[in-house]
């Protein structure tokens, strides 16, 4: 479980990247933090794995606030994937899933043969072991990336708007890889992304934050969209228009299900 | 050419001397470069500062500073160290920018994913940020090469004996053989020791070889081209 305690963040320019946030996000569950740029999601992010330092406030894991644990030991514990991958250029595959491993003093054959593994788990060929990351697809890549940030098989996954930079098809098929992965393996998954609908697809909670760093709603997707807790939020999540907006209308005997701008959004199942 | 081969002695003796006072001023100035140029890009305020007192190292006049480096090294001004010395400092004054543009290639995202995942400050200097700096100052040390062992030749007016010793003895004794071998064994000197360097850069950084996709993907093509035909 990580906890955070009346967490605020000022940075020395004066910027309030995040402002006076406690947040539960429950173990063995994926949490999601949607907000545009400048909601402080990121900031939220790096303060699990200390790459940011709160101003005031307290972040805790399991009871024990990271404040008093040392960053570089903290940060090899905790699985990180991010925007663009951030594989080392310099090194191969199979060197790169097995960074944190290697990091830690662990055999360099017992670590590449674990990251051949997780190669398997990921989706991956084993043939693309010995490739450098710019001989991947981007899809690959970001694979590749997920698969380094659990090859220490921690108990928190920190993604940070890793499908950002994808095709939309391919995020897709990442976005079901990740479905799939998470009900086998069951990691605190905390996911940063300004895409509501991967957001409501991925997340057991949504955690929808607004500029200057404040939590609007933290609650289930089918939640937020029954209740929204305030304009802002029903704007954000588009309950009042568009593709959310659903009715019913008659078209040759069948209910069809139309949005905002009478565009078929599916049939209704009897 | 008569000359060059009753010579041929003399010029290899030369060429050895040659590379025994500008290769160890151009890995010193290599080494001592990296650590300037790193604090140049970690420290904002510091780089004009650092840059500029670098360069301007470039403007002092060779042969007075040959004759004033006694002074502070305690050598005689015919000592090779003497040279050695003076190369160096020249050959800081050429890489130290690039040092510092070496570093600011690396990307900022690979920077912080390498912090992300854990490594400790010096653990990313060595294992990443050094590697990933090192195509760019790959290509600062090869003007390095070049510059040194040309102006290393300088050394044969106060006395060093060097390649540059060829253009002054040829030239008192009206010699345009030996003046000539000594410009065409400076150049051979500088493209070998380019060339060596290119080849170490290849060995060591296999990743960053140029388009190793796209030239092998070109070839299938000219593979797939040529059994159509």
């Amino acid at each position: 479980m990580i906890e955070f305690r009346g967490v605020t963040k000022q940075f020395p320019d004066g910027t309030v990247a995040v402002s006076g946030v406690d947040i539960v996000i429950p173990p063995r569950k994926t949490t999601v933090f949607v907000g545009s740029s400048g909601s402080g999601k990121t900031t939220l992010l790096r303060m699990i794995n200390r790459m940011v330092d709160p101003t005031s406030g307290q972040v805790l894991i399991d009871g024990t606030d990271v404040a008093t644990l040392e960053p570089v030991g903290l940060r090899r514990s905790i699985g990180y994937v991010m925007q663009n991958s951030g594989l080392l250029p310099h090194r191969k595959v199979v060197d790169n899933v097995a960074t944190v491993p290697l990091l830690r003093g662990e055999k360099k054959a017992a670590a590449h043969a674990h990251a051949l593994e997780l190669l398997d788990t990921v989706g991956l060929d084993r043939s693309l072991a010995d490739k450098y990351p710019s001989q991947l697809s981007g899809g690959q890549q970001q694979r590749v990336g997920v698969a380094r940030g659990l090859a220490v098989d921690p108990n928190i996954l920190l993604m940070d708007e890793p499908f950002g930079a994808v095709d939309p098809i391919v995020r897709a098929e990442l976005q079901q890889e990740l479905l799939r992965l998470q009900g086998e393996l069951g990691k605190t998954v905390v996911f940063v992304t300004h895409d509501i609908d991967e957001a409501f697809l991925l997340g057991d909670q949504v955690v929808i934050m607004q500029h200057g760093g404040q939590i609007s709603q933290a609650a289930s997707p089918a939640e937020i969209l029954a209740n929204p807790a305030d304009d802002f939020v029903a704007d954000f999540v588009g309950a009042n228009r568009g593709k959310r907006a659903l009715h019913l209308t008659e078209v040759d005997g069948r209910r069809i299900v139309v949005d905002d701008d009478g565009r078929p959004a599916g049939v209704l199942a009897s | 050419m008569n000359w060059l081969w009753s010579n041929l002695d003399l010029v290899g003796e030369l060429m050895l001397v040659h590379l025994a006072l500008s290769v160890p001023a151009i890995i010193l100035s290599f080494v001592i470069s990296i650590p300037i140029g790193w604090i140049a890009h970690r420290q904002r305020w510091s780089r004009g500062v650092l840059l500029a007192l670098c360069g301007l190292l470039y403007a002092i006049p060779s042969l007075p500073l040959l004759i004033a480096l006694p002074v502070f090294t305690g050598q005689r001004t015919t000592s090779p160290i003497n040279l050695m010395f003076a190369l160096t400092l020249y050959g800081i004054a050429v890489i130290v920018r690039t040092a510092a543009d070496a570093f600011d290639a690396v990307e900022p995202d690979v920077r912080q994913s390498a912090t992300a995942v854990g490594y400790s400050a010096t653990g990313r200097f060595w294992g990443v940020e050094l590697p990933l700096a090192g195509p760019v100052l790959l290509s600062g040390l090869r003007v390095v090469i070049v510059s040194t062992v040309s102006l290393a030749t300088i050394g044969a007016v106060i006395g060093v004996q060097s390649l540059g010793s060829l253009f002054t003895d040829g030239l008192q004794r009206g010699i345009q053989a030996e003046i000539i071998t000594g410009i065409v064994a400076t150049m051979v000197l500088a493209i070998g020791l380019d060339w060596a360097s290119v080849a170490i850069g290849r060995l060591l950084m296999p990743w960053s070889r140029p388009n190793a996709n796209t030239s092998k993907a070109a070839s299938t093509t000219l593979v797939k081209a040529a059994d159509t035909l």
